[in-house]
């Protein structure tokens, strides 16, 4: 074996800033056309706040590129691109949307919580310059995201917003625990299942075509089961619990390679939501309006029917396959189109065409999260990734496949387009968790000395 | 783990690609049945939208788009309402009558013929408008007819045809309405006055020259003396049919009675019958011939088939072979013989032109928002009636009717008026409708006219003579004086 074959042996990875660097201000760039079209589609000009609202994304989005270029320059050069991409139509359509509600969306608090967002992107960066540290607070983390789940049923500080106790008021500020909560739990997963693999994955015993594992190592799926029921039937939050359940599930599996689990986790959750739809009237009303959304009476109903629903709908049929182009369509009549619905709205006015590429972005950003999976090098790395990529697939699943009604609508965050601080902070946390172990993979090893002859050559 | 995070990733991949097959599913498949569901409002918004295109007749505006602004920018104005209503129709938030309705694709720019316009307009991003629809009708014929009627409270319709070509001139139906309060963007505004409307017993939502059919009385006469005079070509204007006092009805105990009782002195010429219009010569012809000869005749001018103008014409008919009894009555426009006013006019119209009825249309020309002609009518003829050479026979008869019998009203200074009056009874001791058709001049028509007042509403002595062939008397001027 030559020294040549060695060094292909081992690929370098190129940092590729700047492709990075051009196809962040490619993004910014569409986001001020976008902005620009708004103002032309609806009275014929060139919004005045286009250059404030551009220059202010352009700006914040630069820092965080010097922030990753200095901190972690061995990311992946498209996760950032990507974000900010759907970060900025995201503001286009709260800010659309303002023209058409000024009371209820916000463009410029928006803007404010994107900068604070990408703030917290580029302290996770800076301070946690090894993410396996995490890997030492697994049960910290554990404890800090049951707390946070907990949080908005506490008497005083807790809020009800449309029917759903997620809400926590601190001193004027509104935010959504269960954001944060997300993350923390998919920290503690990822480091209590790779303690815990080997236990899961090799004991049990064989029946019929399936490994079945051991009753006592159930324990913890039916925990979680629990507290994703609880958060269900306390806080009537479907979205946050499907997500919980649902990406410990995916990350058992990865950790496990074990389908009885997926398996388990099917019937606990098909059980759990079959009984809560018998108990509760929200639940059954939602699975109701999912069979037979046109339905005249499920329109009509005041409360739970599917007015909200077919409302974005026609929304989307109306938009066709182009679209109505930004700025023309009718928002408006869209409820809750600043947030749950804003998939619907966008697809209003940038069509079919608009959605797919809106889609094809998030499904890009997945991909690129789950590659770094499979380059990192240990096994919570692995795990924390793709525990990280896949909850953000899942909540877009959820959400993008409630309102267009693939299955039952739960409400949820699109994952930074929905108007709302907590959402953007928390998912900036998650992307920089994923551009810091994107570095860590993508980082070549410390190089042959090639005075040292073969016996240092090696191949993972 | 890698494996299990490659398989985690088809699966991510896989939830993507559900959700893009369903997008495309609502947005390409379903997206047409989205956006016209009665539910999404956004279908009512965009009819206000884009500048629709006007309607227009003889240089003079009927219905127009005016920008106004707001959620609702082109609000549908209409001058005259009353008087072309039953034509025009209206543009209401949620449906559309009339030429509104039926020639909608041009006037919101969506018709194919457009396609090439709009593409223009979306590359130029100009505002889609639509095209204007110029109607055949004459504003001075149409507002005279219309006053005639109204001003006696008659309730009726009145259809004027050029013969040669088609194009009705004239179409009034009363009692009209006003169509602005339809017009305006708030459906429980409009549904209002629209169940308003319809609720009224007096129908004035249903255009009387076209979706009804009425007994047509005398007026018939004229295709029974068509059929009988094409039967035999040596049958002329002096050839005598018998007209008894009372002719018996086959299988019955009654007879067929002349108007009030009248004689026709026994045995009449056919000039004779139909100028003094004896029922029972008639009678005879119709017994004479067979319902067949009588049916094929009517077929030949149009009726027994419902047509498009654009606007729906139901069809007129003379009703099932019932018997000789029913013929013979059959034959003087009574029994189940049913015409619209439209068929009537068509009637008059064939014998003008020499035995070709042309199809009635109501759109002259299509015209862009730049002033381009996009489509121009092209008239058509529907079927040879009657050959030239009974049209002239007819000619000749039906102008004796107007020099020196039941028609006299419709005389026109220096013009020859050929015509035909009409009383049909409706029911035993009701009043009678009364009819009129006509064509001038005689040598040379221009003008081809039918008018039907309704029973009772012009006193119970109400003839057609006294009553319509003065309205037809105007408007025949009014055309010809354009």
């Amino acid at each position: 074996m030559s020294a040549v074959d060695a060094a292909e042996a081992i690929p370098m990875t190129a940092k590729r800033r700047g492709a990075q660097l051009v196809m962040l201000a490619f993004a910014v760039a569409i986001v001020m056309v976008a902005y620009a079209n708004v103002g032309l589609g609806k009275d014929g000009k060139v919004p005045a706040g286009m250059l404030t609202y551009g220059l202010g994304l352009g700006g914040v989005m630069l820092a965080a590129y010097l922030v990753l270029a200095r901190f972690a320059p061995w990311a992946d050069p498209l996760v950032l691109p990507l974000v900010t991409l759907v970060n900025g139509l995201g503001l286009v359509m709260i800010y659309r949307i303002e023209q058409a509600v000024p009371k209820l969306a916000s463009a410029s608090t928006q803007l404010f919580w994107t900068a604070l967002g990408v703030v917290m992107f580029s302290v996770t960066l800076i301070v946690l310059r090894d993410h396996r540290a995490l890997q030492r607070m697994t049960y910290t983390a554990g404890f800090v995201g049951l707390g946070l789940l907990i949080l908005p049923l506490l008497p005083f500080v807790g809020r009800e917003i449309n029917g759903a106790r997620i809400w926590v008021s601190v001193g004027g500020f509104s935010i959504q625990p269960g954001e944060f909560a997300k993350l923390a739990l998919v920290i503690f997963f990822a480091g209590y299942l790779v303690a815990k693999r080997d236990v899961l994955a090799l004991a049990g015993r064989r029946l019929l075509f399936i490994d079945l594992p051991r009753a006592r190592d159930l324990g913890p799926v039916l925990i979680t089961w629990v507290v994703s029921v609880g958060v269900l039937v306390l806080e009537k939050d479907l979205g946050t619990s499907l997500l919980l359940f649902g990406a410990f599930i995916a990350m058992l599996y990865i950790a496990t390679q074990r389908t009885s689990w997926v398996l388990i986790g099917l019937l606990l959750f098909i059980g759990g939501a079959g009984v809560a739809g018998a108990l509760f009237s929200h639940v059954g009303a939602r699975f109701q309006v999912w069979l037979d959304p046109s339905s005249q009476a499920l329109y009509d109903l005041p409360f739970g029917g599917s007015y909200q629903l077919m409302q974005g709908l026609f929304g989307m049929g109306s938009g066709g396959i182009l679209g109505t182009g930004l700025g023309q369509g009718h928002p408006d009549l869209i409820p809750l189109s600043f947030s749950d619905f804003i998939f619907s709205a966008t697809g209003e006015e940038l069509g079919l065409t608009g959605l797919m590429a809106l889609l094809m972005v998030y499904a890009l950003v997945v991909e690129r999260g789950l590659r770094t999976a499979v380059a990192a090098r240990d096994p919570f790395s692995k795990l924390l990734a793709g525990g990280l990529s896949f909850i953000l697939a899942w909540q877009v699943f959820i959400i993008v496949g409630g309102v267009t009604n693939l299955i039952p609508l739960t409400g949820l965050v699109t994952p930074f387009m929905s108007q709302g601080g907590s959402a953007l902070l928390a998912n900036w946390i998650l992307i920089a968790l994923l551009v810091r172990m994107s570095d860590a993979a993508r980082r070549p090893p410390p190089q042959a000395i090639q005075d040292e002859g073969l016996t240092q050559v090696f191949k993972r | 783990m890698n494996g299990t995070l490659k398989r985690a990733s088809v699966a991510c991949l896989l939830m993507f690609a559900l959700l893009m097959i369903n997008i495309n599913y609502l947005q390409a498949v379903k997206a047409d049945d989205l956006r016209k569901d009665g539910r999404n409002q956004r279908s009512f918004f965009a009819r206000y939208q884009n500048e629709r295109g006007m309607i227009t007749a003889g240089g003079e505006t009927l219905a127009k788009s005016v920008d106004v602004g707001g959620t609702f920018r082109f609000q549908r104005k209409y001058a005259d309402g009353p008087v072309y209503a039953p034509v025009i129709g209206f543009f209401a938030p949620e449906s559309a009558r009339g030429i509104e309705d039926a020639a909608n694709q041009y006037l919101d720019g969506t018709h194919p013929d457009l396609f090439v316009r709009r593409t223009v307009d979306l590359i130029t991003s100009k505002p889609t408008r639509g095209a204007a629809v110029d109607l055949t009708l004459v504003p001075k014929a149409q507002k005279a007819a219309y006053q005639d009627m109204k001003r006696s409270g008659k309730r009726g319709a009145v259809v004027a045809i050029d013969p040669t070509t088609g194009a009705i001139l004239t179409m009034v139906s009363v009692p009209s309405y006003d169509p602005s309060p339809m017009a305006v963007p708030d459906k429980a505004k409009a549904a209002a006055a629209y169940n308003k409307l319809n609720a009224d017993k007096d129908e004035p939502l249903i255009n009387r020259a076209i979706s009804k059919t009425y007994a047509p009385g005398s007026t018939f006469k004229v295709v029974t003396s068509a059929a009988y005079l094409s039967e035999d070509s040596t049958r002329d204007v002096n050839t005598t049919v018998d007209a008894p006092d009372i002719l018996p009805l086959p299988g019955t105990t009654i007879g067929l009675r002349n108007f009030h009782g009248e004689s026709c002195g026994g045995r009449a010429s056919l000039i004779d019958a139909l100028t003094i219009s004896c029922n029972t010569a008639f009678g005879t012809m119709g017994l004479e011939m067979g319902y067949d000869k009588l049916s094929e005749q009517s077929a030949k001018f149009g009726i027994g088939q419902p047509m498009s103008i654009p606007l729906g014409v139901v069809k007129s008919d003379i009703g099932p072979d019932e018997g000789k009894a029913a013929l013979a009555q059959t034959s003087i426009g009574q029994r189940s013989n049913q015409m619209t006013p439209l068929q009537m006019a068509m009637v008059a119209a064939g014998v003008a032109n020499k035995g070709k009825v042309m199809k009635p249309y109501l759109v002259n020309k299509i015209v862009s928002p730049d002033g381009d002609e996009i489509d121009a009518a092209r008239p058509q003829e529907l079927d040879e009636a009657i050959t030239p050479d009974v049209a002239d026979k007819l000619r000749q008869m039906m102008v004796n009717v107007v020099q020196n019998g039941t028609g006299t009203a419709a005389q026109l200074p220096g013009i020859s008026v050929a015509g035909k009056t009409g009383t049909a009874e409706t029911a035993k001791g009701a009043a009678s409708h009364a009819w009129f058709i006509s064509f001038a001049p005689a040598e040379d028509p221009k003008v081809a006219v039918a008018v039907f007042v309704e029973s009772g509403s012009a006193g119970n002595d109400a003839t057609g003579g006294l009553v319509a062939a003065p309205i037809a008397h105007d408007v025949m001027q009014a055309v010809l004086d354009r």
